[in-house]
């Protein structure tokens, strides 16, 4: 039985002349936290974008639950995007937004088995409070929190997130943490989330992918982020002072 | 009031005003949600092209503006897509380049032309049995394509979200926009091209401000966009003015007592 996630194959993506990604080699398996790490213009939403068959990729191969990216049932899978793309004058409740995500389509009416499951979502994320609310309202923690919910809601076996402590303060960021570890101590799914934050990647994951249009490393954290591989990824690094805890 | 709908031109506007009120109220979600309120008068200016076709060629101008609105619907979701001009640069273009068209039409016609009139700004007078007979077709598949609705819904909130939920967000673009074009023409002997952009857009955001939920928004846009139809065709006879007019001025009533009522909440 094949228990690799992913597994990407010297992939390459090109936009134009541009090459964006090149020569990207990784493996993933069931149950691990992944973050990818890299400075801004690294290819980081690409990558994540070719796993969901969002964005073409130019050369190589991808594998995600053994099919090609966009084959995959979407069932599996829950995305998280960055929540400052998010519109927020959408008219919705947050209620609705978790449904979204268990039917994978936008729910006309709020009853059925699919609203049970959100509604234990975002019990779990201690959001129920605010199932109600219109989202132009939530504060950004609160609509993190809703975001997870609806990406847990449909027990997804791998979660992929942009930035998903962008904008939220630290006590919001240690709790999402803490979520993501509970859905992933009760299922076996995976995560792979990109972050800014090198302490974060450092302490939650198992893997970490450190990129810059080419892949600098792979690998547990101890060694990813060793500090030749994060020159090689930021070029100097001298003012940014999360260096030092390494 | 029952006298009136004892006239056989009187119901046939109400019936084509009701089917066109419905039409343009439950698209005009989706333009007030993706932000294409300038498609609105961008493709009723490309019927205004296929209009004045029409009366150059002296045939039923609903059979020369329907494709001839397509194609430019068409055209606008090619361009938009294809390139990285705005929706607003490409929808420009078209607009004025069909319009120009119009022009040229018009004048090689070279007679006087008193319908012209009647399609810039609507007539009560002017819905024929084919005109409800066609309205009612489309009508008939906008509710067959009811389903779509959650996939449009999906993709107006968030087009990647949707798209990796395996949703054609591109195939959909084209569907809908087909669909608005349709919706524009069949508007155009009520409303006239002049207000179609308002008669798309102003039910939709007048529901918007009343509505925590897109499916709440629908509804409520769909009673706002039939009834005031109803009531506008009514004033445009009793008032003797342009029935496009009417309804649009009705609308826009009841848009701002709803922003003072929304925002006294
Ligand atoms: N649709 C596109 N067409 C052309 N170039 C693109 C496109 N999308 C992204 N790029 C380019 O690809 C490169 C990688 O972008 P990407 O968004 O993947 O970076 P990132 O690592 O996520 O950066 P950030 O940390 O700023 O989010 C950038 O140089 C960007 O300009
Ligand atoms: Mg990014």
């Amino acid at each position: 039985m094949n228990q690799n996630i992913l597994e990407l194959k010297n992939l390459s993506v090109n936009y134009g002349e541009h090459t964006v990604l090149d020569s990207i080699n990784f493996t993933v398996t069931s149950h691990s936290f992944i973050s990818i790490v890299g400075p801004n213009g690294a290819g980081k939403s690409t990558l994540i974008k070719v796993l969901l068959g969002l964005t073409e990729f130019s050369s190589g191969s991808v594998l995600i639950f053994g099919n090609k990216p966009g084959k995959v049932d979407s069932s599996l899978i829950s995305y998280v995007p960055q929540i400052k793309t998010m519109d927020r004058n959408f008219p919705a409740i947050a209620i609705e937004l978790v449904i979204s995500g268990v039917q994978q389509r936008w729910p006309w009416a709020l009853h059925g088995d699919a609203r049970t499951k959100a509604e234990n979502a975002l019990q779990l994320v201690g959001a129920k409070q605010i199932a109600n609310r219109a989202i132009a309202d939530l504060s950004g923690g609160e609509l993190q929190r809703v975001c997870i919910a609806r990406s847990i809601a449909k027990y997804p076996k791998l979660i992929i997130m942009d930035e998903p402590a962008a904008g939220i303060d630290a006590v919001g960021e240690s709790d999402l943490y803490k979520l993501l570890e509970d859905y992933q101590s009760k299922s076996d799914a995976t995560i792979l989330m990109i972050t800014h934050d090198w302490h974060i990647a450092n302490h939650h994951s198992d893997f970490v992918l450190v990129l810059n249009r080419k892949q600098i490393s792979y690998g547990p954290p101890v060694e990813s982020l060793k500090e030749e591989n994060m020159r090689r990824a930021f070029g100097h690094i001298g003012h940014d002072h999360t260096l030092k805890s390494f | 009031m029952l006298e009136l709908l004892s006239l056989p031109f009187m119901q046939r506007a109400l019936i084509g005003g009701v089917l066109v009120g419905f039409l343009a109220s439950y698209y005009g979600v989706f333009v007030v949600q993706r932000g294409l309120s300038f498609l609105g008068s961008g493709l009723a200016h490309a019927a205004f092209g296929g209009v004045a076709l029409g009366l150059l060629l002296d045939s039923e101008p609903l059979w020369i503006a329907v494709p001839f609105t397509i194609i430019v619907a068409i055209g606008i979701t090619w361009v938009k897509n294809k390139t990285k001009l705005g929706s607003d640069t490409t929808i420009g273009i078209f607009f004025s380049v069909s319009m120009a068209l119009g022009i040229v039409f018009l004048f090689m016609r070279k007679q006087y032309s008193v319908d012209a009139f009647t399609y810039l700004f609507g007539s009560i007078l002017s819905v024929s049995y084919t005109d409800i007979l066609f309205t009612s077709f489309v009508v008939i598949i906008t509710i067959a394509f009811f389903p779509l609705w959650k996939r449009w819904a999906y993709s107006s909130f968030d087009r990647e979200l949707a798209q990796a939920d395996r949703v054609p967000v591109l195939f959909d673009d084209y569907v809908l926009s087909v669909l608005i074009a349709v919706t524009v023409v069949v508007s155009i002997k009520l409303v006239g091209i002049v207000l179609i952009a308002a008669f798309l857009v102003i039910p939709a955001a007048t529901a918007r401000l009343l509505s925590k939920s897109f499916s709440r928004m629908t509804v409520v846009s769909i009673i706002i966009g039939t009834l005031s139809a109803i009531v506008g065709l009514w004033a445009s006879y009793l008032l003797d003015v342009p029935s496009g007019a009417a309804i649009i001025l009705l609308q826009a009533c009841t848009f701002f007592i709803s922003m003072i009522f929304s925002s006294a909440k």
